[in-house]
């Protein structure tokens, strides 16, 4: 379980103190999935970023019990260009110095399983986004995650791709069991990916409210009314802010 | 292969250039490349030139090689630490400019009229260039992928091998050119006292004996040189850094 309580978070730029996240408390249960949305700029990678470890917040807690292992899948600039596909998805299991038969069993088989066979050789600059965007899932995947904190994973993406792949991550979370954090500024991606949702307002970010998702556990449920009736009220929530912020 | 041709026919253009100002010109001071041509295979051919080709090969190829193995470390670590990079980098700015040619006497003082002196002075000119292209290099990847790297669980250490020297490479090779050029020309200069050997010698001794044929041999000796050291390099490139060129 992940707990976040009274977690407050600031920047200094050009010499002055900016709030990013203030007094943001919430909880995530094991093998639930997540959905974290908010204006862009609102703070919502930096929150993902505190939970992955990248940053560390300026006061409050955040606790995840028992030491489970996080995949992370990061905007842009996650995969290293210099290295191949089946490098970058190996990466982490290289880095733990895993025996090097067992990380090419684990390669193979996240290529077969992102549909990558062949590509294996290629370096990501060769890739369309759809197949890097796999490639980096497969490499938060390799280590066999009971966590996986995604940030915008999928926003460069055509419409088609975009379906596609959140059908895959739906059937792969799942499947595995894994918990899922995902940050997005798409409100559909919100109500198909996260049983819960978490919707913060503009910056410095504070939750707006928490919104129960039951439903975002079938790729049938896109097709389903309570699918539009979900997206059309979390609509309504992020207008009040987004026009808040223009006024 | 488009390339290679396009370079013999470049250097056909250059020979017909030269011809064309040796005709126009008329003087002993530029010889058809005809006649220096035929001097060179056959100084080639009877081995007096092999000597000196290979003297001067190994002054440049030390001199990069000890400058390359002192100034690539050096770079990274003031490229990525900034808590170093902050104390180091002043000096770096003020040591750079120098032209440190001027030098010379305090090395020989130091460390002789022998090869190690022409070694040393080659080193420490280079050492400049590829040190601040190398920090600058580092410095300027992107944060994300540092990000992305520990993400995965990376040690300091294997944050240099995966993610800053492969960035880095680039900047590297193009740093390697400029020594390339800079290293022969500082050559020239180191050899043309004090030694008996040499390409920088044979052109200060044949300009002494106002044997002009002989003059351009060396000269053009010293292009060849730079010429392979070019190539070599560039085999290099193709190598490590992959990734850049396969698009």
């Amino acid at each position: 379980m992940i707990t976040v309580s009274s977690v407050s978070l600031s920047f200094t730029h050009d010499g002055q103190i900016q709030s990013v996240l203030d007094d943001i408390s919430f909880e995530i249960e094991a093998h639930d999935s997540c959905a974290i949305i908010g204006p862009s700029g609102c703070g919502k990678t930096s929150l993902l970023f505190l939970l992955a470890g990248i940053l560390q917040p300026d006061s409050g807690t955040l606790t995840i019990t028992g030491n489970p292992r996080c995949g992370t899948i990061l905007q842009n600039y996650g995969l290293f260009p210099w290295k191949t596909v089946a490098e970058n998805i190996g990466l982490g299991l290289t880095l733990k110095k895993a025996e090097k038969t067992k990380t090419r069993q684990v390669v193979a088989q996240l290529l077969e399983e992102m549909e990558l066979d062949g590509f294996d050789t290629h370096f990501p600059g060769q890739l369309s986004g759809g197949m890097q965007q796999r490639v980096a899932l497969a490499r938060a995947l390799a280590i066999d995650p009971e966590i996986l904190y995604m940030d915008e994973p999928l926003s460069s993406l055509d419409a088609l791709t975009r379906e596609r792949l959140q059908n895959l991550i739906l059937d792969i979370v799942h499947k595995r069991k894994i918990t899922a954090v995902l940050v997005t500024h798409s409100i559909e991606e919100a109500v198909f990916l996260g049983k819960k949702i978490i919707i913060l307002s503009r910056r410095p970010a504070r939750i707006l409210k928490v919104v129960g998702n039951p439903g975002a556990v079938s790729p049938d449920y896109r097709q389903s009314d309570q699918f539009f009736h979900q997206c059309i009220r979390l609509r309504e929530l992020l207008k009040g802010e987004i026009n808040g912020q223009e006024a | 292969m488009g390339r290679k041709r396009d370079i013999f026919i470049a250097a056909l253009v250059l020979l017909a250039v030269w011809q064309v100002f040796a005709l126009l010109l008329n003087s002993m001071a530029l010889p058809q490349p005809w006649a220096v041509l035929v001097d060179l295979g056959s100084k080639l051919a009877d081995g007096s030139l092999i000597d000196d080709l290979a003297v001067s090969s190994m002054r440049a190829l030390a001199g990069i090689a000890l400058a390359l193995a002192a100034a690539v470390p050096l770079g990274l670590i003031v490229g990525a630490e900034d808590h170093i990079g902050k104390r180091v980098s002043p000096f770096i700015y003020l040591l750079y400019p120098i032209p440190h040619v001027v030098l010379l006497p305090l090395i020989i003082i130091l460390f002789g009229i022998g090869n190690f002196s022409k070694i040393f002075l080659i080193a420490l000119i280079v050492f400049f260039q590829i040190l601040v292209t190398t920090r600058d290099g580092a410095r300027s990847i992107h944060r994300n992928y540092f990000h992305s790297i520990k993400t995965l669980g990376a040690t300091r250490l294997q944050m240099y091998r995966h993610l800053i020297l492969p960035a880095t490479l680039p900047k590297i090779m193009t740093a390697m050119r400029i020594s390339v050029g800079t290293s022969v020309a500082i050559l020239f200069f180191v050899e043309s006292f004090a030694t008996t050997t040499g390409l920088g010698y044979i052109i200060m001794d044949s300009w002494g004996r106002a044997d002009y044929i002989s003059l351009y041999t060396g000269i053009s000796s010293m292009a060849l040189l730079g010429f392979t050291l070019y190539l070599i390099l560039d085999r290099i490139e193709q190598h490590v850094c992959r990734w850049m060129s396969d698009h």
